[in-house]
Parts: structure tokens; C-alpha cells; sequence
């Protein structure tokens, strides 16, 4: 017994010091574990880096882990291989959910844990692919890792470092020498990217700018989604016909809608004409009317709010009118010359893919024209064997431009079209599904307005959308008379964002027949 | 080695004596074989090993100068049959591959070689792909020692105990004429530290002297008689003789106090888990003293019985670690125990757990419950030990699990199989869902969304093979997707000879990339690359013609969905029998742009015309429906939330690391998604016709646009 008390009081109490970098195949985390290990091996430390990268692939998620230590009296340490939940010193997170991530795995713990993170998204694959909004809730991550953690330096390294010309292993790099919570200077680690002898000028820009933003503001505030952007309304817009319209906009409607209403004016002038927008106000005037009557008030207008965004969704549809219009704009132009960065002395030409159908034409055409060809079948089959196919479309050349200019041209004569017709038809029976069952249940003919948000896209998926639509409404007749009618809708409306397929959707109607 | 260059790597394998490497521990153990004088090394790529192959395939100037030779196996068959160079002549030689995965494709080769034996050291360098970032199924290659009786070494995860084991393992195989295994993990391959380097050793022998004068004995050919003779061999000579060297030159370790009431007996590739257990628990530090005493298995196989005895005996209770299933040393020293009747209580994996990695909070908990059940007082006061459950069980920590997404690998940006698989969504949007074999290869990600496509993969180059029972009339066809790589490796006479031969009809797509993409981007045979050191150029349409495949399609461009999607139908539907190969080619992008990227920049530079192209989405023509990531997940096309109050839902939005393959473009046209996308092409160092010509189409342009907007009321963005 007596030899195992020896044996204790001679153990060292020596803890190597631990960091974890939690990264994304690709990012360089195995640059940024080099230069941590560098720089201790500089600073006289014994280092050691371990990692369990797939040798090509580039978007998984990746874990390199670090431990350092003096040797003592030449003996070297004995480092673990991989991290112990709770016994982290520092947590390096390239991305936000990848922070979430070491706090799900216990690496982030309150006792002792730095996390040092990056709070810009790169969306996974299962988010992204939603048909709705799949963008997981960043302000959980927030919380949690603000529960989990003992200190936190959280802002967007990425853009910074991209912005100093650099990637995102150099101003995490940074952030590390401003946490402190290595014992080397600043200057140890400005040594260590010199050393690297790549890059070396953009990195140490960007590890200073880091540096400096991390002593400076360590935290970046984050919202769950970005705010949507409501115009103040002109005192004047500029054109008579302009301020009729938000002078209307004024007189006739409650404050609580102006600023949907004033979006939906906007986007209409600029989808069609003044006209057009006047029309809007006199549809949503209407459904306002019918609010008021059925006690709206005591529900803030929510029927008159909801109708003022999804009756100029609606009624903006996409047409083919509409793509060469947006196509062809000089606003259009130079946005693209932004985005793709494109420097004074280049010459910029884009490429649109299109592939227009019958369908589309048809749509395209005065009424009784369009309706004609597709009541005739061989003509319509054999039209739709010379239009439907992909086409390159280069708008930057004169004959592209000039073409979809003409297209976009026939704006004028929209309101005569199939597809206008079409459209007015749809609309009207779902405005009257919804009006139908205002003095019945309010919250659920708030619910029908909301369901237009299922309709969109082209083509195929247009449809695809439009079934979405009709299959959430077929449950409209057995919820009209439910008190929780309006949450089972909103229900089903979620379901059928979920997946392509509708397969969500197919089990909440499902348990909506059994109600 | 196509695309990445391995030179800063090649410098460190020319370090010389007392010189300090720094660096992964494969490489520690590239540089080992050459400090041991190997004469020839082989090998096939596969993660965590590939290191150790690419390094040598950038080496040809060391290589020679040593008189090394260095071949990139056809598959790891063709690598451990090499090792019969080192059968009749005093050669070392060297393989590797990734284990158990490569160790099944080699093992009728290494049972014949441990039959017979060997003269010259037999190394065989297992990258045991076990626990976190394994790409296999999770087995033990101890299995593979125990039933050949070859040799296993397991040591210490450090870099200077790797480096001895290379050389201890040469002189072993060498002692006991028997192959032997040196086996390293994922986290010990990709570890990274130092080692104090010797200079690099000529081989004695050399495998022209062998050439020149050849020896031969029947007594080493794996026929009878003499197979019976080799197993008498092996267990009366050969093994007695391991034990004894592996003794004397005292392989296995011990630590820790030379008495206690109980013992510790780890593999060596485990002890750094062990010692951190042990150091949390109070009972060790980190320079490596402990307060119960261990025994370190440097040697996973064979046991040797003295050693265990000696360890065991007065000792109330040891604890046996070894990771994965089944125990086999536990159950060896249950035997070795009965045999010598010894009545020290043995423990493994009835406390630690039967499966799994071992890692220190699972090694933590199992040494606590072995040390309380016999000197709960060696426990002490019990220091708190690391514990995140109570962070973990928060509110506010289980909410993250609904938050953050899974992230698996996937195609990198612009992959060309992408398109593929994009043309079989479409294809099965019409025909309907396929039977599909799947492969080994990055195209496997096929099975994960937002493809998921794909049932099952029996191994590499099976696709196909796995797919021969289908071979039956029936409304649909199978297919079965393989990729260049497996065709090599296996897939030409166990895939594509099996479905000509048996007139299997079905499809058959075989995914050419130009690379071993998945192990790193090695050359192979179908190589488009001229590789001075190998013959590349080889075409998978010859060869599949060549076995007797008649029908036959090659793709030259995979982002031609259109063209893709068009070729499966008509494989899926001719009224032609037996397979229906499709050969699809496109370079892998990542190395691709390894490739052109410093070219275009030059050519940029010198002040050539050249043309960039990349994606872009209009963001107010979307309407936020993701059609088109469903048919993509290509990383650098995302989403992004818009501030128009009109829209709900995220719209499509291209990032910057677009680099212009035109999937989406393709896609969208093909599927008839939606005109959102545009490619964008940028011309650096424009001609005078070219700035003509813009110059002149954008005043017509900016004038019609002017006109227009002039035309417009609308209000003021």
C-alpha cells in the first residue's frame, strides 16, 4: 500500500493543453492544425496533431485534434489521440453548426472550454433541399453554445478572411492569438505563417484583421432569419399615377397592412403597370371589406394582411413575359457584373438556360388562339416537337437580346392571354374558398389565403405545385367546421413543404381523415 | 501521382542520421522501410495508408539511387503476391493497403506466402480503417494473422515506436521465415510528430542478383506434399522461433510498479487511450508513469505465454484491452490460464465494451469498474473526472440535435458523376425506381440525399457482380454502377467477363473519372494523363470490348444530362440481351483544377485570351422550390434567405467556388426546371475584335434597355 502512495506523490499533475478544430473537408482545418503545432514545436512544446480526414472528398464533416506540453526532464509527453468529451481547452469551429456540433459531441463544456467560432452557414445538403425553408435555427446554436461555453469569440472569419484575401484557417488563426489562451505572443504566431512561405502576405493580413476584430467586438449578434426589407412610402414617387396609388393605399386600408400592401404595389407596377396595381387595391379592397364585416378588426386584419402578400404574389405570376423582361434589364446587367466580380478591362457575356414548351407558348398567346392549339392535339404535339427544347440563350449578343426584348415586349397585351386567364381563375377560386368560410372560422380562411405560398416555380414543378395546392385544400371541407381547423391547415401546408414528393404531406392528410 | 505534387514529403524521407523528422506517422514509416534497407514496395491506395504510396511514387530519384522498387499494385492481390520476391532470396519487401477491406482481396495470395514462408523480411503495413472516419465495415485483420499464422504487430502510437517496429518487424519475419503484419490506425497513421531519423540503407541483396541467379525449392510451393510439411513447419519451427526472438529483443513493453494486485494488458496501438483512462482516474501522468502496472503488446499475435505468465501470476485480477469484435487475446489467455492453471481473475470485454473505438472516456469508465471490483483504495479520493453530461443533457444542448444537420461526404463542387446521377433521378422520374448495385468509390454517394440512389455494395469492382442474380425476365432491368477504379482493381473479369459470360441483362455504368479519385487521385490504367513511370491511355471501351461486351456506349461528357439520361433509357429498354455497359467519362474536378487552375492563371498572366465561366442564379426568377438542388447538392449552389417580403423561401443562390462545370445549367434545361440559371463568361485579356464587337452590342443593348426603362412607371428601388 504504502509503495502506491509513493508511486502517487511522485505522478506529475501536468495536463497537456487540448484544442479541437471542427471543420468541413476543405476548409484547411489541417493547415490551421499544422501552424498550432508549429508554432508550440517553436516555442519549444511538444506537439502532437491527430486527424481522420478521407483522403479526397471535401464537404464532410472533419475533426483534428491537438495536444501540447513541454517534454519534462526529457521525457515526453503521452498525448491521447482523440479529444475527451469535457476536457477541451479550446474549441476552433470553422462554420456555426459545426460549433452546435462540438457542443452536441461534449467538447464545449463551462469549466474550461474557449470556443472560438466561425458564425457564417454553409448549408448542408438536407437543408438546402427542402422545398420550403429547411435553414436550421441558428439562434439554437447561439444558445447553446453560449450555455456551454466558458468564453466565446463568434463572428463571421469567413468573409473576413476572404475579404484580406485569404481563407478561413488564417483568421481563425487569428482569433486564436487574441483569445489568450495560448502562452506565446502574437508575434510567435505572425512568425509561424511566415514560416509556412505560402500565402504569407494575405494570411498575415487577415490574421490581423481577425486579431484586432476578436480584441475588439469578440461577439456577432445573430438573427434567426435575415429581416425583410419594407420600403418607407413615398411622400412622392415621382409619377401622378404613382402616388394615386399609395395615396388609395392611405385612404382606404388600415396602417397594420400598408406595408405589405406597399410591396405588393411595387412589385406589381414593376410586373405589369400602374393599371395593374390599381386592380390589386380594388381586389384586396374587396376581401378588406368583407374582413371588416366579419370582425377583423378584433383579429388585427390578419385575413386583410395576409391577402394584401399573397393576392400580388398571385397575381405576379411567372410567365415567360416576365423572365425575358427580368433577363433583359440593365439593373439585371450590372447586378450580374457585381456578382461575378467581372474588372474593367474583362468583357462579361452570359449564357441563360431555357427550356420553353408548348405550354408555355400557348400560355403566351391571346385566349382563343391558345386554346384552339391545345384543343388540337396533333397541331399542339407537333408545334411542341419544334419549340420544346433546351436553348442556350446569350442575351449579351444582339439577336438573343433583341428576341427576348420582343418577348418582354408583349407585357402590353398580357392581360388578353391564356395564361393570364388561367391565372385570374385559379385565383378567383381560391379568393372565394377563402371569403366562403370568413364569418365561419377566420383563423382558417387566414390559413387558405396563406396555402397560395405552395404555387410556384415553372414548368413541372409549377404543377407540382399546384397539386400541393389542391391536395391541401381537399381537406378544406372536413376542417371548416373544427375549431382547430386553421392549425391542422398550417399543418398540412407544413407537411407539404417538407419533401418533393409530397410523402409528408400524404401522412398529415392521412391523420387529418382520421379527425 | 497525377494532380498533387508530394515533393516538401519526398525532402523529409531524405533525412540522414540524428537529423529530426517532423511529420504524419505513414510518412514516419515511409521513411522507416527505407532506413531498413527494403529492396522493393508495393501497395495499393486507400485511406489511411495512401500517403505512403503517393510519397513513393513522387521518390523515383531516392528510389533509384537505393536500388528500391516501387510499384502501385493493381489491386492489394497483386500487392501481397509480390511479396514472393522475398520467399527464395534474402530481399525485404514491403506492401500496404487499407485493412480489413484490402486484406480480404489479399488473402489468398498471403496464405500461400505463409505456407511456404519466407527468406528475405516480408512486411505487410495495415492501415486498420476502425472507429471514427472509417470508410469500412468495422472488423479486425487479427482474424487474418491467426488463421495463416503470420505475424502481427500493433505498437505504441507514437512515431519513434512505429519506426522501430518496422525494423523489428523485418527482423522478425526474417527470425521466424514468416510474413509479417505491422498494423496502424487511422489517428496513428494521420498523427503527427517526431522521430530521430538514420540514413537510408541500400538493400544487401538486390533484386537483380535474385534475377540473375535464380533459386528455387518445391518444398516451398503450397502443393502436396509439402503443404502438409509447411504446417508442421510453421507450428514446430517457425512459431517457437518467433516467440523466442520476439523475447529477446523484448518487443512487448512493461510499466508501471514491477508488483501489484493488478495488471493492465493492452495492444500497443492502444495504450495512449489507456494512459489517459488511467491519468484521469488519478492513477497515471502524462509522462507515462502509471501506479498499476501494464503490459504493452507490441505483438498483437502470437502471445507469448511466458511473458503473460510472468505478468499475471500474484496478481489478483488483469484487465485484457483490445478493441473490436471478437477478443481474440482474451480468449487466448483464457486458454493459456486454464492450460497452466493459473487462478488470477482475466477481464476484457465482459467490462469494456464487445464493439466499438476505444476511446479514453470508454477505456476511463471500463478501467474504474476493474480497478473498484479489486483495490477500490488505489482509486484514492477519486478526483472528478471529465464528465459533459450534465451540459449535455440541458434543455438548450438536446434542442441542437433537431438543429444541426448531418454532413457526410459528398460529391466535391463541379463532380462530374454528379450529372450522372442526376439523369438517373430524371430516368426514374419516367421509368420508375431501378434495382441499383453500387460500388466502392466516391460514387457511392449516389446513396446519400439528395440522390439516394443506390442498394447495396459487396466490394470493390462487384457492383455489377452483385447485381448477377437479377438475371431474369422481368418488366425492369438492374443496374449496377461501378466506378474506374473498381474496373481495374476487379471489376473487368469479375464484374464485366461474369454478366458477358452468364449474358447478364442488365445495365451496367461504369463512372471513369481519369483517377483513383476517391483513395487521392491516382493514376490508373484509363489514366488520361501521360505518366512517364506508367502506361496510362488504356481504354475501358476496348477492354470491356475486348472480354466480349457488344453493347457498348461511351459518354465522353457526363454534364450532357440530356445525352445521359437518353443512353440509360435506351440500355434500360433495347430489346438487345446481356449488359448494357455505359461508359461514362468526365476528369474529376478536383483534380482537374489542380490542374488547370496554375495554367489558366499563367495564361491570364502571359496576356492570352481566356475565358472564365461560372454559375450564377437570378435571384428574383427563383421562386425558391430547390428543384434544382435535388437534382444537384452541389456544394457551392445553395441557398440564401431573400429580403423580399413577397417570398417565403430561401432562393437558389451560386457561390464564389463555382467553377463553371454547368450541371445546373444542364439540369435545369433537361429537367425543365425553371430559367434561373445563367452561366456567366468573363473574358480576361479581351482581343480588339472582341472589345469591337462589346463595345457594339452593348450600345444597341444599353440603348434599347434605356429606352424601355425610360417607358417604365414604377417606383424608385
Amino acid at each position: 500500500m504504502n509503495e502506491t502512495v509513493n508511486l502517487k506523490t511522485l505522478m506529475a499533475s501536468d495536463k497537456p493543453l487540448t484544442l479541437a478544430i471542427m471543420a468541413m473537408g476543405g476548409q484547411g482545418g489541417g493547415v490551421l492544425a499544422d501552424w498550432i503545432v508549429g508554432l508550440a514545436e517553436e516555442q519549444g512544446w511538444m506537439a502532437q496533431s491527430t486527424s481522420v480526414p478521407g483522403v479526397a472528398q471535401r464537404t464532410g464533416a472533419t475533426i483534428y485534434y491537438i495536444e501540447m506540453l513541454p517534454a519534462r526532464d526529457g521525457v515526453a509527453p503521452i498525448f491521447s489521440l482523440m479529444p475527451t468529451p469535457g476536457d477541451v481547452d479550446v474549441v476552433l469551429a470553422a462554420e456555426l453548426m459545426e460549433a452546435g456540433r462540438s457542443v452536441l459531441r461534449g467538447l464545449v463544456t463551462p469549466d474550461r472550454t474557449t470556443l472560438i467560432a466561425s458564425t457564417h452557414r454553409s448549408f448542408a445538403v438536407g437543408e438546402k433541399e427542402k422545398p420550403g425553408d429547411g435553414i436550421g435555427d441558428p439562434t439554437v446554436v447561439v444558445g447553446a453554445t453560449d450555455f456551454a461555453a466558458k468564453r466565446t469569440i463568434a463572428f463571421d472569419m469567413d468573409t473576413l478572411a476572404l475579404k484580406n484575401g485569404s481563407v478561413i484557417s488564417s483568421s481563425m488563426f487569428g482569433a486564436l492569438a487574441a483569445a489568450d489562451v495560448l502562452p506565446f505572443p502574437k508575434e510567435a504566431f505572425e512568425a509561424t505563417i511566415r514560416g509556412g512561405g505560402k500565402g504569407v502576405e494575405p494570411s498575415l493580413k487577415a490574421f490581423n484583421a481577425a486579431y484586432d476584430r476578436a480584441k475588439a467586438k469578440p461577439r456577432e449578434e445573430i438573427a434567426s432569419s435575415p429581416p425583410k426589407r419594407f420600403d418607407a412610402m413615398p411622400e412622392t414617387a415621382g409619377h401622378p399615377d404613382l402616388d394615386r396609388l399609395v395615396h388609395r393605399l392611405r385612404a382606404e386600408f388600415p396602417e397594420v397592412a400598408w406595408p405589405l400592401l406597399f410591396a405588393g404595389i411595387k412589385k406589381l407596377t414593376d410586373f405589369q403597370d400602374p393599371a395593374y396595381a390599381d386592380e390589386y387595391l380594388d381586389r384586396v379592397g374587396k376581401l378588406y371589406a368583407l374582413d371588416r364585416t366579419n370582425s377583423g378588426e378584433s383579429h388585427d386584419y390578419a385575413f386583410t394582411v395576409q391577402s394584401a402578400k399573397y393576392v400580388a404574389v398571385a397575381m405576379a405570376y411567372d410567365d415567360v413575359i416576365r423572365v425575358a423582361d427580368l433577363k433583359t434589364r440593365g439593373s439585371r446587367f450590372n447586378r450580374v457584373r457585381n456578382e461575378v466580380g467581372v474588372k474593367q478591362d474583362q468583357i462579361l457575356y452570359m449564357t441563360e438556360y431555357m427550356h420553353p414548351r408548348m405550354e408555355e407558348v400557348c400560355g403566351t398567346l391571346p385566349k382563343g388562339l391558345g386554346l384552339w392549339i391545345e384543343n388540337s392535339p396533333k397541331l399542339f404535339a407537333w408545334l411542341d416537337r419544334r419549340i420544346n427544347k433546351g436553348r442556350r440563350v446569350q442575351t449579351g449578343t444582339l439577336f438573343w437580346f433583341i428576341s427576348l426584348y420582343i418577348v418582354a415586349a408583349l407585357r402590353r397585351t398580357r392581360r388578353g392571354t391564356l395564361r393570364h386567364l388561367r391565372e385570374a381563375e385559379h385565383r378567383e377560386a381560391w379568393l372565394v374558398s377563402a371569403t366562403s368560410l370568413l364569418s365561419r372560422n377566420y383563423d382558417l380562411a387566414v390559413e387558405v389565403i396563406n396555402n397560395r405560398r405552395l404555387v410556384k416555380g415553372y414548368s413541372d414543378t409549377h404543377a407540382r405545385g399546384l397539386s400541393k395546392f389542391d391536395r391541401v385544400m381537399s381537406a378544406l371541407s372536413s376542417l371548416s367546421g373544427r375549431e382547430d381547423g386553421a392549425v391542422w391547415m398550417k399543418r398540412l401546408r407544413q407537411a407539404a413543404l417538407l419533401d418533393e414528393n409530397g410523402i409528408a404531406l400524404d401522412g398529415a392528410l392521412k391523420t387529418v381523415a382520421t379527425l | 501521382m497525377a494532380e498533387r505534387s508530394f515533393a516538401r514529403e519526398v525532402e523529409d524521407l531524405k533525412l540522414g542520421e540524428g537529423e529530426i523528422f517532423r511529420g504524419e506517422g505513414i510518412l514516419a514509416i515511409t521513411k522507416a522501410l527505407l532506413q531498413s534497407g527494403v529492396s522493393y514496395v508495393g501497395g495499393y491506395q486507400g485511406s489511411p495508408i495512401s500517403h505512403l504510396m503517393d510519397v513513393l511514387a513522387d521518390a523515383k530519384d531516392i528510389m533509384e539511387d537505393l536500388g528500391v522498387h516501387f510499384e502501385t499494385s493493381a489491386s492489394e492481390a497483386a500487392a501481397a503476391a509480390m511479396l514472393s520476391a522475398s520467399v527464395m532470396y534474402p530481399v525485404r519487401g514491403a506492401v500496404t493497403w487499407k485493412s480489413t477491406a484490402g486484406t480480404n482481396v489479399a488473402s489468398d495470395a498471403l496464405s500461400n506466402l505463409s505456407s511456404g514462408g519466407v527468406n528475405g523480411g516480408a512486411l505487410i503495413i495495415l492501415g486498420e480503417d476502425f472507429g471514427e472516419g472509417s470508410s469500412i465495415m468495422q472488423e479486425r485483420s487479427h482474424a487474418f494473422a491467426m488463421k495463416s499464422q503470420m505475424w502481427l504487430l500493433d505498437p505504441r502510437p507514437n512515431l519513434p515506436s512505429m519506426v522501430q517496429a518496422v525494423e523489428d518487424g523485418f527482423q522478425l519475419s526474417e527470425a521466424s521465415n514468416t510474413p509479417v503484419m505491422l498494423e496502424v490506425r487511422i489517428r496513428a497513421c494521420h498523427v503527427h510528430g517526431q522521430f530521430t531519423a538514420k540514413n537510408n540503407k541500400r538493400p544487401d541483396f538486390t533484386l537483380k542478383q535474385a534475377l540473375e541467379n535464380p533459386v528455387r525449392d518445391v518444398n516451398r510451393i503450397v502443393l502436396p506434399p509439402a503443404n502438409f510439411m509447411q504446417d508442421k513447419d510453421k507450428l514446430e519451427r517457425r512459431w517457437p522461433a518467433a516467440v523466442n526472438f520476439i523475447k529477446e529483443k523484448k518487443l512487448n513493453e512493461f510499466f508501471g510498479p514491477e508488483e501489484g494486485e493488478i495488471g493492465i494488458i493492452t495492444l500497443g496501438g492502444l495504450y495512449n487511450g489507456v494512459m489517459r483512462g488511467l491519468q484521469q482516474l488519478g492513477l497515471a501522468d502524462v509522462y507515462g508513469n502509471s501506479s498499476i502496472p501494464i503490459y504493452v503488446m507490441n505483438v498483437a499475435y502470437p502471445t507469448i505465454d511466458d511473458e503473460v505468465i510472468d505478468f499475471c501470476l500474484g496478481k489478483k485480477a488483469v484487465i485484457m484491452v483490445e478493441e473490436g469484435a471478437p477478443e481474440y487475446v482474451e480468449q487466448t489467455l483464457h486458454t493459456l490460464m486454464r492450460r497452466r492453471d493459473i487462478q488470477t481473475r482475466l477481464h476484457g470485454k465482459d467490462i469494456l465494451p464487445l464493439g466499438g473505438e476505444y476511446t479514453a472516456p470508454v477505456m476511463m469508465k471500463g478501467l474504474k469498474t476493474f480497478v473498484e471490483m479489486y483495490d477500490r483504495l488505489l482509486l484514492g479520493n477519486q478526483p472528478p473526472v471529465p464528465d459533459p453530461t450534465p451540459i449535455l443533457n440541458d434543455p438548450k444542448v438536446k434542442a441542437l440535435a433537431e438543429v444541426v444537420p448531418a454532413r457526410p461526404a459528398g460529391f466535391c463542387t463541379g463532380c462530374p458523376e454528379r450529372p450522372i446521377f442526376a439523369a438517373m433521378k430524371l430516368v426514374e422520374k419516367e421509368l420508375g425506381e431501378h434495382h441499383v448495385s453500387a460500388d466502392i468509390g466516391c460514387h457511392l454517394f449516389s446513396i446519400l440525399p439528395p440522390f439516394n440512389i443506390g442498394g447495396t455494395t459487396m466490394g470493390y469492382g462487384l457492383g455489377p457482380a452483385s447485381a448477377s442474380a437479377f438475371n431474369v425476365e422481368a418488366d425492369k432491368r438492374s443496374i449496377a454502377v461501378m466506378g474506374d477504379g473498381g474496373f481495374w482493381h476487379n471489376g473487368l473479369a469479375t464484374s464485366i467477363g461474369n454478366a458477358v459470360f452468364n449474358k447478364q441483362d442488365g445495365v451496367i455504368l461504369v463512372v471513369d473519372n481519369f483517377y483513383s479519385a476517391a483513395t487521392g487521385g491516382q493514376d490508373i490504367l484509363s489514366s488520361r494523363a501521360i505518366n512517364p513511370n506508367r502506361k496510362t491511355n488504356n481504354s475501358i471501351v476496348n477492354a470491356v470490348k475486348g472480354i466480349g461486351a457488344t453493347w457498348v456506349r461511351q459518354i465522353d461528357r457526363t454534364y450532357d444530362v440530356a445525352k445521359m439520361r437518353d443512353t440509360l433509357k435506351e440500355a434500360l429498354t433495347t430489346k438487345e440481351k446481356g449488359p448494357k455497359i455505359i461508359v461514362a467519362s468526365s476528369e474529376c474536378m478536383l483534380n482537374k483544377q489542380r490542374r488547370i487552375k496554375p495554367q489558366f492563371a499563367k495564361a491570364v498572366k502571359d496576356g492570352k485570351r481566356m475565358v472564365k465561366e461560372r454559375f450564377g442564379v437570378d435571384e428574383d426568377v427563383c421562386t425558391g422550390d430547390h428543384a434544382c438542388i435535388r437534382l444537384s447538392g452541389c456544394p457551392s449552389l445553395s441557398v440564401k434567405h431573400t429580403d423580399d417580403p413577397l417570398k417565403d423561401d430561401p432562393v437558389a443562390a451560386i457561390d464564389n467556388s463555382c467553377v463553371g462545370c454547368g450541371n445546373c445549367g444542364e439540369v435545369s434545361e433537361a429537367a425543365v426546371l425553371c430559367p434561373s440559371f445563367y452561366r456567366a463568361d468573363v473574358i480576361h485579356n479581351p482581343t480588339g475584335w472582341d472589345k469591337f464587337m462589346s463595345n457594339l452590342r452593348s450600345k444597341v443593348i444599353g440603348w434599347l434597355q434605356a429606352r424601355r426603362a425610360a417607358g417604365r412607371i414604377v417606383f424608385a428601388d
